[in-house]
């Protein structure tokens, strides 16, 4: 056994272009491919929250698809539990799905309104075909309402989901992924309306219960706040690629890649005396179309300190500066001195 | 100063089937000119149904049960629905409603959905209200162009910048703002607090700024209100909210401690257990005492009023005259 439950290398998603209508009268525009996810490698460790950081269209959902296996790689390999899983027939798929589970961030969705409790966790049990008597079904649901805290189990087995706060429901969306005894999680938050103390409340629980049982999670979101509480490392995505990884609290107290000091600058703290300042971001524009991925450094069309070799000169590379820390952008020592210039 | 707005015991119940929900329940305050003042709390306390009410739409079945809305001095309540139109809505108050950027009509161009709000609340010639739409788009930072544009070809914080410049046309003189970017990533939801600051400046503009996030208030109001439960429970000068003394009422605080801070360690994510009540039948006495740490005896039989408890600071809470 290793301590590596997910290993990822050079993993590739293309999407094939849609062609509008005039397009495809006139034979015009020519089909690029849409390179949502463009060689990304890293491992997930056992018991290890792992986050996957980055703004909307940085491909961190595709990378969520291709981790739970909903979509099929373009390219490069995926490895699970010493296993290659990059192909899987049909039988072999249903057991990862088992073992890798999608937790649904989503209070408000994703539940039936006519089922009781009960039910909803007992759909996961019924669609794998898990056997079992009632009693021991019966069980399992109540095991794994105990995990998510939500106690006494036999009467929140008999409420209906109107019944339940946001943060109730969100344990049972968990309850119900627990059900199965997987081995990791994914989770991708969406950007939306939950409460701040709804998703505080949610991370807590999912902590609570990833401590309990050992589990690996893979967190996607585009916001670092909560990111130093919940994860242990966290990989920054790019426009299809990973700019920088390390440990959580190295990439918040010392980000090399000017994308991620963006990300950082980005967060709201609550302290007052900010009125009257336009906080001006150090990072221009809006993300490129990923059938668009500029030349050289992918990130220079936003970056404030690019130069011409990084326009010019091929994209850099992974490099690794202290323990576990790695970055990918050629002049990050001189924009930490220029920074440190000026004040 | 004379205040733009001033909000005077209003009361607006949803008539349901199942009784009257009291979503806003007796609530004052006033907006100053070229104010921001910012509206918290947490999912399903009343901001929105406060701004909708100001604008004089509340969604039905909700009804005025009681109080004033005063825009420049006149009450809007009483109005025929024509005279708001002409003279109020969008012409003084405008509003970016929530979850607008993701219920523009994906079959129409957003220069057509852009024209059809003109002409709902103006008579402006066809060719007057293109060059107006061409100046707004100006303003926010979009190129002409994005008039033949349809929703789905745009990113969120294009089509976030598009709806706010259609907020601004009829140059109204109070913008409420209802969670404007909490469906964008933080680096866009920079960039329109950005643009919303610059352009309250050009266009000498107030804002009502509604959102759940304390952090992001702390960015861009002036005073902020906190309501729960249909009331407001706090409303205090952004120094006196976020400064080192903090907040004075437990909600506030509370909701404060859930907030989460990217330079600072913590062991654990505080959180606020259970829900906001069900405004059908609220709680006796103080509507948080059911989760309140600190209720005492008080709290379940009175409800505090909202009283100054230092110049300009209100704050509804029995503690404050514990002593
Ligand atoms: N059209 C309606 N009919 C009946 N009840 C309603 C209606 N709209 C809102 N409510 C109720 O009024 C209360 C206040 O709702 P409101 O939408 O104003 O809250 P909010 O603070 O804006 O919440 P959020 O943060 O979720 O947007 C809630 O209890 C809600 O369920
Ligand atoms: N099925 C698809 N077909 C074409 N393009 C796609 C598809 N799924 C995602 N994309 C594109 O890939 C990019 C990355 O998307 P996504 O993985 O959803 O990013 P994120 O989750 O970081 O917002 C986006 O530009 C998106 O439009
Ligand atoms: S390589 Fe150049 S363009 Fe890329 S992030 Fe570094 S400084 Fe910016
Ligand atoms: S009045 Fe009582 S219950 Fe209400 S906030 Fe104050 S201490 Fe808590
Ligand atoms: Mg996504
Ligand atoms: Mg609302």
């Amino acid at each position: 056994m290793t301590d590596t439950i997910l290993s990822i290398k050079n993993l590739k998603k293309y999407f094939e272009p849609h062609q509008n209508f005039a397009q495809s009268i006139t034979g015009g525009g020519q089909k690029k491919p849409i390179k949502a996810v463009d060689d990304i490698s890293f491992d997930i460790r056992r018991g290890e929250i792992f986050g996957l950081i980055g703004e909307s269209g940085s491909g961190k959902t595709t990378t969520g698809k291709l981790v739970m296996k909903l979509i099929e790689p373009t390219s490069g390999q995926m490895f699970f539990d010493g296993e290659d899983v990059t192909h899987l027939g049909k039988e072999k798929l249903k057991e990862y799905r088992r073992k890798v589970q999608m937790i649904f961030q989503d209070p408000y969705a994703s539940m039936n309104p006519r089922f009781k409790i009960r039910d909803v966790l007992e759909e996961p049990l019924i669609i794998h075909k898990v056997k079992g008597s009632i009693e021991e079904r019966t069980k399992m649901i109540v095991q794994a309402l105990e995990e998510v805290k939500l106690i006494p189990p036999d009467e929140f087995m008999g409420r209906w989901p109107h019944m339940l706060s946001g943060g109730q429901r969100q344990r049972v969306a968990t309850a119900r992924t627990l059900i199965l005894n997987p081995m990791m999680l994914v989770a991708d938050e969406p950007v939306s309306m939950i409460d701040l103390s709804t998703r505080a409340e949610i991370l807590h629980m999912m902590k609570e219960v990833q401590k309990e049982l050992g589990l690996s999670y893979l967190y996607i979101t585009h916001d670092l706040s909560t990111a130093r509480y919940f994860t242990d490392r966290i990989a920054v995505m790019y426009l299809g690629r990973i700019v920088e990884i390390g440990r959580a609290d190295d990439i918040i107290d010392n980000p090399l890649h000017p994308y991620t000091q963006a990300l950082i600058e980005a967060v709201p703290e609550p302290a007052s005396g900010k009125l009257d300042i336009v906080k001006e971001l150090p990072i221009y524009g809006e993300i490129p179309s990923p059938a668009n991925i500029p030349q050289g450094c992918r990130f220079h069309t936003r970056c404030p300190y690019a130069t011409e070799a990084c326009k010019r000169e091929p994209e850099p590379e992974l490099s690794l500066d202290s323990a576990e820390h790695y970055h990918a952008c050629r002049r990050a020592y001189e924009v930490q001195a220029e920074k440190k210039r000026a004040g | 100063m004379d205040s733009l707005l001033k909000v005077e015991n209003l009361q607006m119940h949803y008539f349901t089937s199942k009784g009257a929900v009291r979503a806003i329940d007796d609530i004052n305050f006033e907006l100053m000119p070229g104010e921001t003042i910012g509206l918290v709390g947490e999912s399903g306390c009343g901001k929105t149904s406060l701004g909708t009410s100001i604008l004089r739409m509340p969604t039905p079945p909700g009804r005025y049960v009681g109080g004033r809305i005063l825009v420049d001095g006149v009450d809007v309540i009483p109005l025929p629905e024509r005279e708001v139109r002409k003279n109020v809505r969008w012409q003084k108050i405008s509003m970016v409603f929530q979850g607008a950027m993701n219920c523009l009509t994906p079959v129409y161009t957003i220069g057509r959905q852009m024209m059809e709000t003109l002409n709902e609340h103006s008579d402006l010639s066809r060719s007057d209200a293109e060059s107006l739409i061409t100046e707004y788009l100006g303003y926010v930072g979009l190129p002409p162009e994005i008039v033949q544009r349809y929703p789905h070809e745009l990113s969120g914080g294009m089509k976030q910048r598009a709806v706010i410049a259609t907020a601004l046309f009829l140059k109204p003189e109070i913008v409420i703002l209802d969670e404007p970017t909490t469906a964008l990533d933080v680096i866009v939801q920079a960039q329109i607090i950005n643009l919303l600051k610059k352009l309250k400046k050009q266009f000498s503009l107030s804002f009502m700024f509604i959102t759940h996030d304390l952090a992001l208030e702390a960015e861009i109001s002036d005073r902020i209100c906190v309501m729960y439960a249909g009331k407001i429970v706090e409303l205090g000068t952004n120094a006196q909210i976020y400064g080192t003394q903090g907040p004075a009422h437990p909600y506030t605080e509370r909701l404060l401690a859930a907030t989460p801070r990217l330079f600072k360690k913590v062991e654990q994510l505080q959180f606020i257990p259970g829900t906001p009540p069900d405004l059908i039948d609220p709680p006796k006495g103080c509507r948080f005492s059911p989760r309140c740490d600190k209720a005492f005896d008080k709290c379940f039989q009175e409800e505090p009023p909202l009283i100054e408890i230092e110049p300009g600071h209100m704050s509804a809470c029995w503690l404050h005259r514990r002593g």
